[in-house]
């Protein structure tokens, strides 16, 4: 996993509440065994106008000269939510984006951010409002990321600190293997399995 | 201290715990086809193995064909994704129930009907609806393929302890009120985002007085209100519902259980962070009119006004939502016309569903103007269904009768709605496109979907 540390980069204002994961990657893009390629299909439904998707639609914020080469999305309250679907976050990494800006996400989608190096940065609603009207208002406006420090910066002078836990924290800075974090405690699920093997035998299958 | 349900399980599963973050142990897996090959995929180029393929289950739903599965896939791309699914369970020593054995279906169909689900274990799935399973007083959620991945090769998963939400609903279900109209009711009041962060805890004589079907349909649209998971406490309806059924325990092993089940529920003074009420006797049948599942109302209202909502982020989600569904504001909900009828999904294609339906359309037949179909949520509800004679019944009043799996609730295989096609649902979401590119999806009951099916257009069915 590519590790996050700071970054300064184009921000799309993506200015809808409530974006579902459906809408990020549609079902007709499941059917792949990989976890690559699905940047083309960011956002089909809305991003094309044909269903083959040869045919971009102008009047979608993504396909706008102005932020092409973003890698920050600022968008709306409760992004990512409904189907658990991590190509979603497949898809926005693979379209380019590092990075997204919201005063909430839904749950699996924010874990599954973290588990692919994407920082999802949760911000104030007001704070977010700010962003939204200085990015509109200024093109080709930079906001920089800050992890390490937990800051959004923007070029008008707006700084806003987040939060966010140690862990997660450390995971994105080292860009670190969580399997491999977990496995350092094989021990323990051995300790555990042991015991809950004697206190609820109904739970295990014998080999 | 007294402990809710959801605390006694999670305390139970902790391995380990650091800065935050917890490692749980995961009693069972289910796997489908969709969202596993990556995480299968990952294993082996790591050269890590599945550290306990008995624990894991394994079911094709979401990309199958509902008729003739018995013959190869058409699509080339849905029959390798199925295929390969039957190779990482082969290579990893997976049980799979393929398509053709009876026991497939949908996932969170298969999972309780074979026993898998069983009250104080974890269990999870890449699939957001595993919510379905803490109708049995487990804790149960949705994850993604690189979590797949991490409970394949340590049987365990790292979480950040969610808060509790304590869900009360009290009164009587009136017999067109269902445990549908209740989620629904529900996710509209406290909003798509308003379980964000917890795990919900339904409680209350209603929820009490339901069947394990209609808990399992209660839970199964947590994810629905943006919570992860899902839970009624256990008792003796959901210990005689797991009686025999073929991996839970049986015999001694099974009274040793329930005497352990039964401690499970909340203690009387445990503390939840958010408690909501809602009094079921004020809730009538419900439709949704907008693209997300907070967008509903009962079948008396009208779609609303969007020059009413105050909030501009809202008035426009709204007007956007109503441009979609080409609906006009204020329009009675008794005149949508619906071109169709999907009736299946895991929220609602188990064998109570069927049978409300099939009392239903008994000697009556579907609208012209309608398509109708029905896909069960597993082969044992479909053979069930067909020795009740239920089939009949649906076929007799014009009904499609398909083979089980995940169908036109998310449309990946064949079932889908044409552009403009406008469609009375039982399944679990009416996102943009989610039923098909252009599709428009009303969530209501099964009993909802079948009196739109005879009638042509939404109506209460006490007046059919």
């Amino acid at each position: 996993m590519e590790a996050f540390n700071t970054l300064s980069g184009i921000t799309v204002p993506f200015d809808k509440i409530n974006v579902d994961t459906d809408q990020i990657i549609p079902k007709q893009f499941l059917k792949k065994i990989e976890r690559t390629g699905f940047g083309i299909h960011l956002f089909h439904d809305w991003r094309y106008i044909d269903d083959e998707g040869t045919k971009s639609n102008s009047e979608f914020i993504l396909n706008y000269p102005r932020y092409q080469g973003s890698q920050i999305l600022l968008t709306g309250d409760n992004f990512g939510c409904g189907s658990s679907r991590e190509h979603a976050p497949w898809a926005l990494q693979d379209y380019g984006f590092k990075c997204i800006i919201s005063s909430r996400f839904a749950d699996i989608f924010f874990n599954n951010c973290r588990k692919n190096g994407i920082l999802a940065v949760v911000l104030q609603a007001e704070e977010v409002q700010a962003l939204f009207k200085e990015v509109e208002a200024n093109e080709g406006c930079l906001l920089t990321v800050d992890l390490p420090q937990q800051t959004v910066c923007s070029p008008g002078g707006n700084k806003f600190s987040f939060e966010i836990d140690s862990f997660a924290k450390d995971c994105l800075l080292e860009g670190l293997d969580d399997i491999g974090w977990t496995l350092q405690f094989e021990d323990k699920i051995q300790d555990y399995e042991r015991q809950a093997r004697s206190q609820k035998p109904w739970l295990f299958f014998d080999l | 201290m007294p402990k809710t349900m959801f605390e006694k399980i999670w305390n139970l599963h902790l391995v380990h715990e650091q800065d935050g973050n917890s490692i749980i142990y995961i009693d069972r897996h289910l796997v489908h086809e969709v969202t596993s090959p990556q995480a299968f995929e990952g294993l082996r180029l790591a050269g890590r193995r599945v550290l306990h393929p008995e624990a894991t289950f394994a079911v094709p739903d979401h990309n199958i064909p509902t008729v003739n599965q018995d013959q190869p896939i058409s699509d080339p791309i849905s029959a390798l994704q199925v295929e390969t699914l039957r190779q990482n369970c082969k290579e990893f020593g997976i049980t799979l129930f393929d398509l053709g054995d009876e026991r497939s279906g949908i996932v969170h169909v298969m999972g309780p009907e074979q026993g898998l689900t069983l009250p104080g274990s974890t269990i999870v799935c890449g699939d957001s609806h595993t919510a379905t399973h803490g109708a049995f007083g487990s804790l149960a959620f949705g994850i993604g393929t690189s979590e797949v991945e991490h409970v394949l090769a340590t049987q365990t998963l790292q979480q950040k302890k969610p808060k509790t939400m304590l869900v009360q609903v009290e009164g009587v279900l009136s017999e067109t009120v269902t445990p549908k109209d209740i989620i629904l009711a529900i996710i509209g009041k406290i909003g798509i985002a308003g379980g964000s962060g917890c795990v919900i805890e339904y409680a209350g004589e209603t929820i009490r007085s339901m069947t394990m079907e209609g808990r399992m349909t209660l839970c199964n649209m947590t994810i629905e209100a943006g919570a992860r998971a899902g839970m009624v406490a256990p008792d003796e309806k959901t210990f005689e519902h797991l009686k025999n059924r073929p991996f839970a325990p049986q015999g001694d092993a099974f009274d040793l259980a329930v005497s352990s089940w039964k401690k499970l529920p909340s203690d009387p003074d445990a503390e939840f962070d958010i408690t909501v009420k809602l009094n079921a006797n004020d809730v009538l049948p419900q439709v949704t009119w907008g693209t997300n599942p907070g967008m509903v109302t009962d079948i008396n209202s009208k779609i609303p006004d969007p020059e009413n909502i105050q909030n501009p982020m809202e008035r426009k989600s709204v007007e956007q939502a109503l441009k979609y569904m080409d609906l006009k504001a204020n329009l009675p909900i008794k005149d949508i016309i619906i071109d169709r009828v999907f009736i299946g999904s895991c929220t609602n294609s188990r064998i109570e569903d069927l049978r409300s339906v099939a009392e239903f359309v008994k000697g009556r037949q579907v609208n012209e103007h309608v398509s109708a179909m029905i896909v069960p949520g597993s082969g044992i509800i479909k053979r069930q269904a067909e020795e009740e004679g239920l089939d009949r019944i649906f076929t007799d009043a014009g009904f499609d009768w398909r083979q089980p799996g995940c169908s036109m609730c998310l449309a990946m295989n064949d079932d889908v709605l044409k552009p403009g096609e406008r469609c009375a649902s039982t399944s679990n979401r009416n996102f943009e496109g989610r039923q098909g590119k252009g599709g428009r999806t009303h969530l209501v009951s099964p009993l909802m979907a079948a009196a739109a099916a005879i009638a042509g257009h939404f109506t209460d069915p006490r007046t059919l």
